[in-house]
């Protein structure tokens, strides 16, 4: 059953167009995107290169260069209307309001302060508190992000630490002003993977404790997994797909997301050929009329060809853009991710 | 699908069938294209080139025959439209023919320096090791001396005349090449490609040719081309200072020199020399600009 | 597998005109060790790099990038490394390579050791056996050549005259999957990604090499491209009859084209085993941990607590005895006084671990028992 509220979402984004003009060419990065998000949810954007994903969620802070870029559609945020703002105003809701983290916490944060002044420094200037005080949350801060030897660490360079470090001083940085929605920009994506998994359940973790929205970009199914309670696909600057992690995992409504799953390189796939998903993503300069899958999909026909298929709820809160799954037409049966990952390692997973 | 035979028989051939691709060049080039101001600048560059060359067609008066009665006529004055000398020469003539020895004694030496400083650089960032750091701290004594004092350095011992300042010019301008020229080689020696072309097994000589040349001159001589706006002042300079080039000769810095009396009662006339130096240097400068800005594609 | 109607996916592989032969036979036997002499022996590799600094540029510290690390690779078996960042991995393959000397150690191939006087296998020949493919596949191609020419400077460099080497080099972008005509003459700037990566494949396979290591090379790569990429790399083996050698942080993709895999852990060695048992059973903690630590693929059992914490230590100082010992559960006193070697465990004699619960009577209270013959 779903709660028809949107008045409860903490992020609202409607019909979003993002385009660029480039020398030669305009760049249509964004093409149509609507999602709302509930506070405390994760909602993970799950796509490859080239899908908007990263577009999408620096547009939602309005953090694309202003020259060259042309933003269409509505976006809300914590109540604010983040497309009517100018400047100014945006300056007060970023940092404090949303606050986003980035994949490379190397350039994120600045080489030549202190972990502990950059954070105290935020806190000052979104908050007007006193430099001492904030210099106490940002050591609770710290603590809370699982930095071992926090007090140090506040005097510490960020050259100075590891990596999985780093991304939990940005992490501490996002977090200072408690903002109500979190950006995250394939935050894991550049680090080891034992690392990874703790940062992820830290996330997790924190989004709980403080109930944030966080809007989770990545490119990779298991993270998305671990850390979303609604996956939105992207294509071609599109959602392609948007439903609960267990819907759009378990039961794809879209023959993208059905080969994005299979064509996942799994373990027990050894000795058979992988699955691929055949030629290449659209140029976003050109995009075809109609669907912009259909030039690789198997199941495409002249009809999906013509325009662009619209959103279809295929039950309540997990919409769909293909027509022939609409109709039930075609169904994507198959094994899922789950049953076929037989575990690795003794011990308590099955 | 490419044919078999196609590919056996003649792979040349092949190749010449096969689609063109967009060299790193062929965009520069573009880009040069669509940039309208450098276009403008290097125009007016290959204009006064070609006054200066073919001097005899664009002047009328010798510049070396003056004529006491027609001193420092002022701009204007019909048969000399810019004016005269303080010795009765045409400006105009000694202008253009002046050119000839102030673009030869600023490029030349950049040319020079190009050649020497960009060897010793890339041998410099390719070998690595003692052999770098030999040439970098000679390279680095010779740079502990502003260019223009070792210039005048070289100049005063040697004795003034064209060929010693192009080549006290040449000297200084030396170690800022190697500099360049070692910085960008040690880059480009370091990335994967050039790696990878050691691991095939091929000699130094032969990555070299293929691999670092290649990559490595585009920046070295958009460096040089900016190096011969000040060449040129430098030149003029010296000669203003007597170092250089000596009278009869026509030189802009020369001129300048000798015109410098005439300032209070003929300041355009005087100041005409000077016009064309900053012209000729703010050109090479634009230019310069133009084409590292047109080189730095975004790959 | 379970599911109603399984409509399969396309799987062929638009431009692939290389036929998916049988895999090769020794893919799955490579592990059966004593049937053929390794085609490459790692001995005892070392790299220890300086760290220079201070006002005469000395010495300070050694970075133990490679420490001790000895491993064969067996002919026709497709070897994966595993790790992560600091392991050392990296280093040993350019290592293997002979793109960095080597503080100590031997690399033997085919029985000849490199570098030797008598018998020996120069560097050049050594090239000619092995190549490698980088994961950048933008920096690892010359952006001012185009690619053919690329592709065709190996072999020109060993003798092949021009044409040769250009008729060499067409046929490699053939079998690459990527048409002559279209993309001979093209730049690196003008190709995508995996396309990049044919190419770099394409020229690691110039000289006709045995042995290709691929060094994080679809790691770059988008997943779709990725498949398509390492399609081509088992079709190429089976083709050629090639070795590989495939370092990955990439668990998943390790396991699915791996016949072993050896796990390294700040510049050693801990665990070298047939992949299947290996990623089943893990007798390493380390590789228990690396392996648990993998996303899980099932929203309704994600996953509850990070199997390590903290990072991957410096390897700058590594800790005493076992490397692993500060991360480590089960860590005890031997631990630290003691290095443990890399030995197969009792009754299991194609696997090697590096950890004392492994060898009977090392001191450590969970040491397993003796097997008895």
């Amino acid at each position: 059953m779903q709660i028809q509220a949107p008045s409860r979402s903490v992020v609202s984004v409607e019909n979003l167009h993002v385009r660029f003009a480039m020398r030669d060419a305009t760049v249509s990065a964004v093409n149509g995107v609507s999602f709302e998000l509930e506070a405390g949810k994760v909602l993970g954007i799950l796509g490859e290169s080239g899908s908007g994903k990263s577009v999408t969620l620096r547009a939602l802070m309005r953090m694309l260069p202003p020259a060259r870029t042309r933003v269409e559609g509505r976006i809300r945020i914590a109540g604010h209307e983040i497309t009517a703002m100018d400047e100014d105003a945006l300056r007060k809701v970023r940092g404090a309001k949303v606050a986003m983290i980035f994949q490379e916490p190397m350039t994120a944060l600045d080489p030549v302060f202190t972990v502990g002044v950059q954070i105290a420094e935020t806190i000052v200037r979104h908050e007007g508190i006193s430099y001492a005080a904030a210099w106490r949350r940002a050591l609770e801060l710290l603590e809370m992000v699982q930095i071992p030897s926090a007090a140090r660490r506040l005097k510490a360079y960020p050259h100075e630490m590891s990596g999985g470090m780093r991304q939990r001083a940005m992490i501490a940085l996002a977090l200072s002003c408690r903002p109500s929605v979190l950006l995250a920009d394939e935050p894991t994506t550049a680090l080891d993977v034992t690392v990874q998994i703790q940062i992820i359940l830290l996330l997790r973790q924190l989004q709980q404790d403080l109930g944030m929205a966080v809007v989770f970009v990545t490119h990779d199914v298991g993270v998305a997994v671990e850390v979303a309670d609604r996956i939105g696909v992207m294509y071609a600057g599109r959602l392609v797909e948007l439903g609960s992690t267990e819907e759009v995992i378990e039961r794809p409504a879209h023959p993208y997301t059905a080969a994005l799953l299979t064509s996942t390189v799994l373990g027990s796939a050894f000795g058979r050929r992988l699955d691929t998903i055949p030629g290449m993503p659209p140029d976003l300069r050109a995009l075809p009329e109609g669907c912009s899958f259909a030039p690789r999909c198997q199941f495409c026909q002249d009809a999906c060809r013509v325009s662009m298929p619209p959103e279809h709820a295929m039950a309540p809160g997990h919409t769909t853009r293909c027509l022939r799954i609409a109709a039930r037409e075609i169904e994507l049966a198959g094994p899922t991710l789950s049953a076929r990952n037989t575990y690795v390692g003794g011990g308590d997973r099955p | 699908m490419a044919d078999a035979a196609v590919l056996s028989s003649d792979p040349a051939l092949a190749l010449k069938r096969a689609q063109q691709g967009q060299s790193y060049w062929r965009r520069v080039w573009q880009r040069l294209r669509d940039d309208k101001m450098t276009l403008a600048v290097i125009g007016v560059l290959a204009l006064l080139l070609l006054m200066v060359i073919f001097a005899p067609w664009f002047t009328v008066h010798d510049p070396y025959v003056g004529s006491v009665l027609r001193r420092l006529k002022p701009i204007g004055t019909p048969g000399h439209w810019l004016g005269t000398d303080e010795v009765g020469r045409d400006l105009w003539s000694r202008m253009v023919y002046g050119g000839r020895l102030s673009l030869l004694a600023g490029v030349v030496p950049v040319f020079l320096a190009l050649l020497i400083g960009g060897f010793l650089g890339i041998l410099a960032g390719y070998v690595g090791g003692v052999l770098n750091s030999a040439i970098m701290r000679l390279t680095d004594v010779l740079y502990a001396f502003p260019s223009i004092l070792l210039a005048i350095a070289i100049t005063g011992i040697l004795g003034a005349g064209l060929q010693n300042t192009i080549l006290a010019l040449t000297i200084s301008f030396i170690p800022p090449i190697i500099r360049i020229s070692e910085s960008i080689t040690t880059q480009v020696r370091h990335l994967d490609f050039v790696e990878a072309a050691r691991a095939s097994g091929a000699a130094p000589l032969t990555i070299m040719r293929y691999h670092i040349l290649n990559n490595v001159l585009g920046p070295i001589l958009v460096y040089a081309t900016s190096l011969i706006s000040i060449c040129i002042i430098l030149a003029a300079g010296l000669s203003f200072l007597g170092l250089g080039v000596t009278p009869p000769s026509a030189e802009w810095g020369l001129m300048l020199n000798n015109l410098r009396q005439a300032l209070w009662v003929s300041p355009f006339v005087a100041a005409l020399p000077g016009v064309m130096i900053f012209i000729t240097s703010m050109c090479f400068n634009l230019m310069s600009d133009g084409l590292r800005q047109a080189m730095d594609v975004r790959l | 597998m379970t599911g109603t109607r399984d409509i399969p996916l396309p799987t062929a592989d638009a431009c692939a005109p290389v036929p998916v032969s049988a895999r090769s036979e020794v893919a799955g036997t490579g592990a059966s060790g004593g049937r053929t002499a390794p085609l490459l022996h790692v001995d005892n590799l070392t790299k220890h790099f300086p760290l220079k600094g201070g006002l005469l540029n000395r010495t300070q510290a050694l970075v133990q990038a490679v420490d001790g690390v000895s491993f064969n690779v067996l002919t026709g078996e497709t070897l994966g490394i595993v790790g992560e960042s600091g392991c050392g991995k990296s280093t040993t393959a350019r290592l293997m390579m002979h793109l960095i000397r080597p503080d100590g150690g031997t690399i033997a191939f085919d029985g000849r050791k490199v570098g030797a006087i008598e018998h020996g296998l120069s560097h050049r020949d050594l090239h000619r056996q092995m190549q490698m493919v980088f994961q950048d596949s933008y920096s690892s191609l010359n952006p001012r050549l185009p690619v053919v020419m690329s592709i065709a400077f190996g072999p020109f460099v060993h003798g092949l005259g021009r044409s040769a080497a250009l008729k060499r080099a067409m046929e490699l972008l053939q079998a690459v999957g990527l048409d002559p005509l279209l993309f001979a003459n093209r730049y690196p700037h003008e190709l995508s990604g995996g396309q990049r990566q044919r190419v770099n494949i394409a020229r690691a396979l110039a000289l006709s090499p045995r042995i290709v290591i691929l060094d994080e090379a679809v790691s770059a790569l988008d997943k779709s491209v990725e498949a398509q990429v390492l399609n081509l790399l088992v079709d190429l083996k089976a083709q050629l009859d090639l070795t590989y050698v495939f370092i990955s942080h990439d668990l998943n993709v390790v396991r699915y084209i791996s016949d072993r895999v050896m796990v390294m852990y700040l510049g050693k060695v801990v665990e070298i085993g047939p992949v299947d048992r290996l990623y089943r059973d893990p007798r390493h903690p380390y590789t228990r941990a690396l392996l648990s630590a993998m996303p899980s693929m099932n929203p309704r059992r994600r996953t509850v607590e990070a199997p390590l914490s903290g990072d991957p230590p410096n390897p700058i100082r590594p800790p005493s005895g076992c490397r692993f010992r500060t991360r480590c559960p089960f860590a005890e006193q031997v631990c630290e006084a003691v290095a443990p070697l890399l030995l197969a465990p009792p009754g299991d004699a194609l696997r090697a671990v590096a950890c004392h619960m492994s060898v009977p009577k090392s001191g450590h209270s969970r040491a397993v028992a003796a097997v008895s013959a």
